[in-house]
């Protein structure tokens, strides 16, 4: 094990993927000189990338703990450097520890409805028997591939309380004119909601990508030993998927970590910042001040980059801790 | 004498019965499409929402049919509510984009996968290591940084954002490719005297077409869909908006006009859907693509 997933990734055939040994000819001058041109140009091929990267990835990543060290409005050069005060001013932010909450209810809320829902889902469209399966899976992944900024927009008119259509059919129901985003209590569930209703299709795809790696062979394997569809499922389908579990889980996990589009959009962290996650407040002191606090908002995305560690960090340890023991036993 | 009229009726009998064992599925059918109705209305209700006079909107019907088709909406957005200009700033955005983060990710990608050089341990663990990193962390220092390299107020500032950002998967994608393709193609390459870069634009390239094709779409969606970095990048010049920002700022002066952001909002929906419904496949396949590695 090389220990990234790329290298990770089993090779389908030993043909497939042979690292020849260099080639066995006698050494002629000119093959160091080749050599060393290869090497350049390996390292000529790289050159975008690490610039890029290294510009827009790496040094923000880095920079972002110097800036949480300073007082700094983003305007003037000067930058005062104030040690940790900034970490001890978010700290004692109640609205901080509020961000923080909200992200991880959030969190909450989204990931087991779109895993197990999207598990249920796959398991019905990948059955050969269901019609039109295909043309489902279509209509489920479209809300996947829309602007996310654009329709926080359009749901904010869908969901508005005087003429939105779903006010109106609660109001034909007799449950009165009804405003979800508007209220604290509904603000943030329903938000939650549309975010799964959203990226829905992604999870969809991952369990519908999982349950492909099952054999086709093992079900026919299955049928000749007469075992019905319910024991096929329970003791061939569910126990080789198990161990894709893990993997979407993170996956869905990390994608809540990125719902600034639809909540600046739709609730902009309102009513009463109730759904103000941990994005939203970074951008609220970093660019809609009138004057920006840089170093408090980076001192903000520092801790909101080591929570994301930490949860990522989490799941994949006891993943690798599950496969391990699974391994042994 | 009856031989012939046996056959019949025992057909007639799996066909009841073939329909009895198909009713379950059709059940399910009907379930799904009511679901899936529910699922994309708010699509449909925009379309329609799109055609109807704002009057017709605000008295409130469910109807989805317009009784009239009012065009001027789109025309409105179209003019009025710079939409032209918006979606011209988001395809340049997102082909400039696409380009620079095939070239460099395919780059990377080929000698990450197919060579072993110092270092290169180092930079697949780092890229590895930097796959979720989330935007609202690296903000702050992405527009700092721009604006001493005097690129905030630029699309080109946008697009170098964008490409330089979030497209480990990319490499990933390609470096896994290459690795798998023989080592045969290389030894035949450098028979027939082509070098490293020869290798790679005559041989490597034209064989990556598919991974290339998924990279491509799933990078147009992420970059058409983008809003954190092209709402920072234009918040002092109007004029860079994308659709994703400037449906923010039409609803902010219009907020009466319903009509006319729901005519906003299809035209920005348009190009992106029209590719899903076409590139469909790699759309998937892209998005699988992290499952199984």
């Amino acid at each position: 094990m090389t220990g990234t997933p790329a290298l990770a990734r089993p090779r389908e055939a030993p043909s497939a993927a042979p690292r020849l040994a260099p080639p066995q000819r006698p050494r002629r001058p000119g093959q160091r000189a080749r050599a060393r041109r290869r090497t350049l140009w390996i390292y000529a091929f790289l050159l975008p990338t690490v610039v890029l990267y290294g510009m827009y990835t790496l040094y923000p990543m880095i920079a972002s703990y110097w800036y949480s060290l300073v007082e700094w409005n983003g305007f003037t050069a000067d930058q005062r450097f104030v040690g940790i005060d900034n970490y001890r001013a978010v700290l004692a932010d109640p609205m901080f520890w509020s961000a923080v909450r909200i992200t991880v209810v959030f969190m909450l809320i989204v990931t087991p409805l779109r895993v197990f829902g999207a598990f249920f889902l796959a398991i019905l469209l990948n059955s050969p028997k269901l019609p039109l399966s295909s043309f489902f899976r279509t209509l489920y992944f479209l809300p996947v591939v829309t602007t996310t900024a654009i329709v926080g927009v359009v749901m904010r008119f869908v969901l508005d309380p005087a003429s939105g259509p779903v006010s109106v059919l609660a109001g034909l129901l007799g449950l009165g004119p009804i405003d979800l985003l508007g209220s604290s209590a509904t603000a943030l569930p329903t938000a939650a909601l549309i975010y799964v209703w959203k990226f829905f299709g992604i999870t969809l795809i991952y369990w519908l990508a999982a349950l492909q790696t099952v054999p086709k062979d093992l079900y026919e394997a299955a049928r000749i030993d007469g075992a019905g569809a319910v024991a096929t499922f329970r003791h061939i389908t569910l126990p080789l998927l198990i161990p894709f579990l893990a993997i979407i889980t993170v996956l869905t996990v990390e994608d809540c970590f990125h719902a600034f589009d639809l909540m600046q959009t739709m609730t902009a962290g309102g009513p009463f910042y109730s759904t103000e996650i941990i994005e939203i407040y970074v951008y609220r002191y970093a660019f809609a001040a009138t004057i920006p606090q840089l170093g408090f908002a980076s001192a903000a995305a520092v801790l909101f980059g080591l929570l994301v560690l930490v949860v990522v960090g989490a799941q994949l340890w006891v993943t690798m801790l599950a496969r391990r023991s699974g391994a042994r036993a | 004498m009856t031989a012939p009229a046996r056959p019949a009726a025992s057909a007639a009998l799996p066909r009841a019965r073939r329909w009895r064992r198909r009713l379950p599925w059709w059940t399910l059918v009907a379930v799904l499409g009511v679901i899936a109705a529910l699922w994309v209305f708010p699509f449909v209700w925009m379309v329609s929402a799109s055609l109807k006079s704002p009057a017709e909107i605000f008295a409130g019907g469910l109807d989805l049919v317009p009784e009239q088709l009012r065009w001027e909406n789109y025309a409105r957005a179209w003019t009025d509510g710079n939409f032209r200009r918006y979606l011209l700033n988001t395809a340049i955005v997102t082909v400039g984009t696409v380009v620079i983060v095939v070239v460099r990710c395919a780059l990377a990608g080929y000698v990450l996968g197919r060579y072993r050089f110092p270092g290169s341990r180092l930079i697949l663990g780092i890229l590895v290591a930097t796959l979720f990193v989330p935007t609202g962390y690296t903000i702050i220092p992405i527009v700092k940084l721009s604006m001493q390299l005097g690129l905030l107020d630029q699309l080109s500032g946008m697009i170098l954002a964008l490409s330089g950002g979030a497209n480990v998967a990319a490499i990933l994608i390609y470096a896994g490719y290459f690795r798998r393709l023989p080592a045969e193609l290389e030894e035949a390459a450098v028979v027939d005297g082509a070098g490293f870069l020869g290798t790679f634009t005559r041989i490597m390239l034209p064989l990556s077409m598919p991974v290339t094709a998924t990279v491509s779409v799933l990078t147009f969606l992420f970059t058409w869909n983008a809003f954190f970095l092209p709402l920072v990048f234009s918040f002092s010049n109007p004029k860079l908006r994308t659709v994703s920002v400037g449906m923010q700022a039409f609803v902010g002066e219009n907020s009466t006009d319903w009509s006319g952001m729901a005519a906003a909002g299809v035209i920005s929906l348009i190009p992106i859907v029209a590719l899903f419904a076409f590139m469909q496949r790699y759309f998937v396949e892209g998005i699988a693509g992290s499952v199984k590695s």
